[in-house]
């Protein structure tokens, strides 16, 4: 009856095996290899083909030792410096609008909250060009001041490196505001009402509770800010600073190819290291509420004075957050070249858009963006899925690699990837198997695949973490194969996931401007491209109605997935009969 | 109907990380067999070696004859109703169900009336084509057994499937499962950790505690009989006394508790001859007497009035007991002295 002791068994051999894999395993690890020869042959053979590169012209040594010297020297410093600065000026505003938007109740709360995450329906070229149109020296504002008040626009505009740190500021806070806003809806009122009850202020509160909790949020928020920033290519372009982005282009275009290797290489090195940190900074332990309160009550403001005082406040704060948008619409219907010193445009017309859809050659970019978007979304679907199908089911050492190796070209900057294209896919050689994309249409695809595999590969991967795994056993259990239950169970309930990221590159796609204009081949002139020629021949009005066309594509992109992400409860069908495809 | 054979199973993670240790069991044909014990005590992970989710580090499991220590899951022909149920969000409750079949290749006409007579067994056949979210959760309970039920598993494997229910509906759909379970014969494992359960529905127990197996037996003999402190103490309430051994033979043995008082105890036949023993009295078998009138005299520190009975907390000599005596007017209040008495055959010698 009773085994307290139990003897010894009674076969002396050891007992001890290892089971062969199981076929679901094996699985796994036949699908991980198409993918890691994917992305070694994109991403990690042309990072090295660059780095190779960077040792020709005047040598390794010297190339290196430039960067510390010099324009490119200069260069890395303002880079770092224009970053540093647009971290403390993104996380000053994000922070702030994250704490007022979820802890405090005010007119026109909810407006402002709608119109908080605006700036990310910009693609990043139209964002820069909408506040070079509205801040610069020939922009609105200061035009409209010099009208009202005899100002000169060269005192009241903000352009060179103050106007670059202006776009960071206005376009990259959403990485803080988000970050905050979650956190902050995260936590357990109670924490705070345990502090209170233990005879903590209101401002100690904060100092010894929700600062402390927010921390994560901060740093990550921090890091992805710097990783953008040093990333930053339009800005620069448009107000003429020269960053170290700047310097890769113009050192390409003039010819020294070393110099530009050598700066997107250490570029690339920068990238890394945040990626990396950025990685162990989520992988460690973090503050987190272990109960399941309710959130935060928002606070309301009593005094009428200080209620009116919000409701202009956000009113005027929403104005400027939607200007940029306003203005590129705005500017979409005004007459090319009648623009030239008034306030605002002084004529207005549709025939932008009319032009775009009839006239073949304002049509093309259109459809070079659209249909290589397309193709590159296609092929991220298939290999972004499949990664993070195949990095969360990993079970061998190794997993952490290959999650960072497709991860990189998130992290690396457009410029570089598109460098790193090109040095590769030039001509013919053993690393890149004979294949020649420079000069070939091809080369947009690849980019656009290398550049947003990631957005497929994040959200695929953040629904199969949420995936109960009792799931897949339920379905094995019952009966179903490993590659049954990926058909039946795993793929059907991730699908949303795949989506939403699927969505969101090929937007991203059809927007894309940094890479693209390093790699573009002659003829074939992708839609942002063709934004910045249009602005650089003035003509201002086809510019903005493409610039247009992107916003409205980006805002339909951003409803659907976010719809995709809540998953609007789907109608329950009317069958009668149980029906699971049989096969 | 199969006997399932558990022979010498063992999981081991990494060197020195034993979750289970040395299993060694049968489990007979038709039988309701519990796996019983705190979290953490590896039966989860046994019940998981037995339905292929985890490999054992040493020994096999037989369904019957066949060896499926290295069966993949989805070969061994097992019915399982998980903790969170694990239905399929994306299908409704009819497909849910269905879910086996279709893997077993059954055709439709067939495979429609075994779902409606399984979604009938268990009261929901007018929710065939209700989503999953729109159950309750005790539908889902019984979806989520309907599943498991309408393959005709062999064996049947439930992982504390009454955990997330309230305590009424716990009480029911035990009583649910068991008449199911009986009506189809199925062999069975169930596992919990909640001893009021087990004692309800198993025919046997296997009570584990660290990766090891404390004891099998009938719930009665594991409530009567305990094998080691640690049953004793699991199952029911129950005062364990460290004691030594000074005299007694055969089954029945004199020890003497620390401060002195010597008391009467049934010895088990397999118990090694030690000296140093351990003796478990339910609170229920010690009776209050005048002072003087038992075998130690106590004062009572705490009682407590729990309805029908009252619980007595009393101290000798720095020798805790819980004592439960039928509720009445004149018992001994907090500061009292009284005397304490144990009912013969009812202390029981464990290993300590």
């Amino acid at each position: 009856m009773s085994t307290v002791t139990t003897p010894p068994p009674a076969v002396a051999a050891p007992r001890t095996r290892r089971l062969p894999a199981r076929d679901s395993d094996r699985f796994v690890y036949v699908l991980a290899l198409p993918v890691v020869a994917i992305l070694v042959f994109l991403v990690l053979i042309p990072m090295l083909a660059t780095a190779r590169s960077s040792a020709g012209g005047a040598g390794f040594a010297d190339n290196y030792r430039s960067l510390l010297s010099g324009a490119s020297g200069h260069a890395l410093l303002l880079s770092v410096g224009i970053s540093l600065a647009s971290v403390l000026f993104c996380g000053a505003l994000g922070t702030f609008l994250a704490v007022l938007l979820t802890r405090f109740e005010f007119p026109g709360r909810r407006l402002l909250s709608v119109f908080a995450v605006l700036p990310m329906a910009l693609p990043p070229l139209i964002g820069a060009v909408a506040f070079v149109l509205l801040y610069s020296e020939t922009g609105i504002v200061p035009r409209t001041l010099h009208s009202l008040t005899g100002l000169s626009p060269a005192s009241s505009s903000i352009g060179g490196v103050s106007g670059v740190i202006l776009v960071h500021a206005f376009t990259m806070y959403p990485y803080f505001y988000l970050s905050v806003s979650a956190a902050l809806a995260g936590q357990d009122a109670s924490l705070e009402e345990a502090a209170t009850n233990l005879g903590a202020g209101r401002l100690r509160v904060w100092r010894t509770v929700l600062l402390p909790m927010l921390t994560p949020a901060l740093v990550s928020g921090a890091l992805l800010t710097f990783m953008m920033s040093m990333a930053s290519f339009t800005a620069p372009q448009l107000y003429n600073v020269q960053t170290l982005t700047m310097e890769i282009v113009s050192a390409r275009t003039s010819g020294n190819e070393a110099l530009a290797a050598t700066q997107a290489t250490a570029l690339s090195l920068v990238s890394i290291v945040f990626l990396v940190a950025m990685r162990w900074y989520q992988g460690r332990r973090v503050h987190r509420s272990l109960s399941k309160g309710s959130a935060a009550v928002r606070r309301g403001l009593s005094s009428g004075a200080a209620r009116v005082a919000a409701g202009i406040g956000s009113l005027l704060l929403t104005l400027v957050l939607m200007a940029p948008v306003l203005v590129i619409v705005l500017v979409s219907f005004s007459v090319d070249g009648a623009w030239t010193t008034q306030v605002l445009p002084p004529e207005y017309t549709a025939a932008n858009y009319q032009r775009i859809f009839t006239d073949p050659k304002s049509l093309m970019p259109v459809s070079v963006s659209v249909q290589t978007s397309l193709m590159a979304t296609l092929a991220a679907i298939l290999v972004g899925a499949a990664a993070a199908w195949v990095v969360a089911r990993w079970k061998l050492a190794g997993r952490w690699t290959l999650d960072v190796v497709i991860m990189l070209p998130w992290a690396l900057p457009g410029t570089v990837i598109g460098v790193n294209l090109v040095t590769a896919f030039n001509e013919p050689t053993a690393a890149n198997l004979g294949l020649t994309l420079v000069g070939t249409l091809w080369i947009l695809p690849v980019a656009y695949f290398v550049r947003f595999v990631p957005l497929v590969f994040r959200s695929t991967g953040a629904s199969l973490e949420q995936l109960d795994p009792t799931l897949e056993e339920a379905a094995r259990s019952l009966g179903a194969g490993p590659v049954r239950v990926l058909r039946t169970v795993t793929f059907p309930l991730v699908l949303r996931g795949v989506m939403a990221g699927a969505l969101l590159a090929f937007v991203d796609g059809v927007g894309e401007y940094v890479a693209s204009v390093v790699i573009y081949p002659p003829g074939t002139v992708p839609m942002s491209v063709e934004i910045y020629n249009r602005i650089y021949a003035s003509e201002f009005g086809t510019a903005a109605a493409f610039g247009s066309l992107q916003i409205v594509l980006i805002l339909f992109v951003l409803f659907a997935s976010r719809r995709l992400e809540d998953g609007p409860r789907r109608r329950p069908r009317r069958r009668r009969t149980p029906a699971v495809k049989a096969s | 109907m199969i006997p399932i054979r558990l022979d010498h199973v063992g999981k081991r993670y990494g060197a020195n990380n034993t979750v289970v240790n040395d299993i060694d069991v049968t489990i007979a044909s038709g039988e309701f067999f519990t796996l019983l014990g705190p979290s953490g005590c590896g039966k989860s992970t046994t019940l998981r070696m037995i339905a292929g989710f985890v490999a054992p580090t040493t020994g096999r499991i037989l369904f019957g004859d066949r060896d499926v220590t290295s069966t993949p899951p989805n070969k061994r022909g097992t019915g399982m109703v998980f903790q969170n149920y694990a239905l399929f969000p994306h299908l409704n409750v009819a497909q849910n169900v269905a879910y086996g079949l279709v893997t077993r290749k059954v055709r439709t006409p067939e495979r429609d009336q075994r779902v409606a007579r399984a979604l009938e067994s268990v009261g929901l056949g007018r929710y065939a084509d209700r989503r999953i979210e729109q159950l309750s959760g005790g539908q889902q309970q019984r979806v989520a057994l309907a599943r498991a039920l309408v393959i005709s598993p062999d064996v049947l494997l439930l992982d504390e499937p009454l955990s997330n229910l309230d305590a009424k509906l716990r009480e029911e759909t035990r009583t649910e499962i068991r008449r199911a379970q009986r009506e189809a014969q199925i062999t069975s494992v169930y596992v919990t950790h909640d001893q009021a359960e087990a004692m309800a529905m198993s025919d046997r127990i296997a009570v584990l505690d660290a990766g090891r197996l404390h004891q099998i037996g009938t719930p009665r003999e594991i409530y009567n009989r305990p094998a080691t402190a640690f049953v004793a103490r699991f199952i029911g309430r129950s005062n364990v006394l460290d004691a030594k051994m000074v005299g007694g033979s055969g089954e029945t043995a004199v020890v003497r508790l620390p401060g002195g008082a010597t008391i009467e105890a049934a010895r088990p036949a397999d118990m090694a001859t030690t000296d140093e023993v351990a003796v478990s009295v339910r609170p229920e078998n010690l009776r209050l007497t005048e002072p003087g009138g038992g075998m130690l005299d106590a004062v009572v520190h705490a009682v407590e009035f729990t309805g029908a009975n009252s619980q007595f907390e009393v101290e000798s000599g720095g020798l805790k007991l819980s004592i439960t005596a039928p509720d009445s007017a004149a018992l001994p209040r907090p500061g009292d002295t009284v005397g304490v008495r144990a009912e013969p055959g009812h202390a029981w010698l464990v290993a300590r």
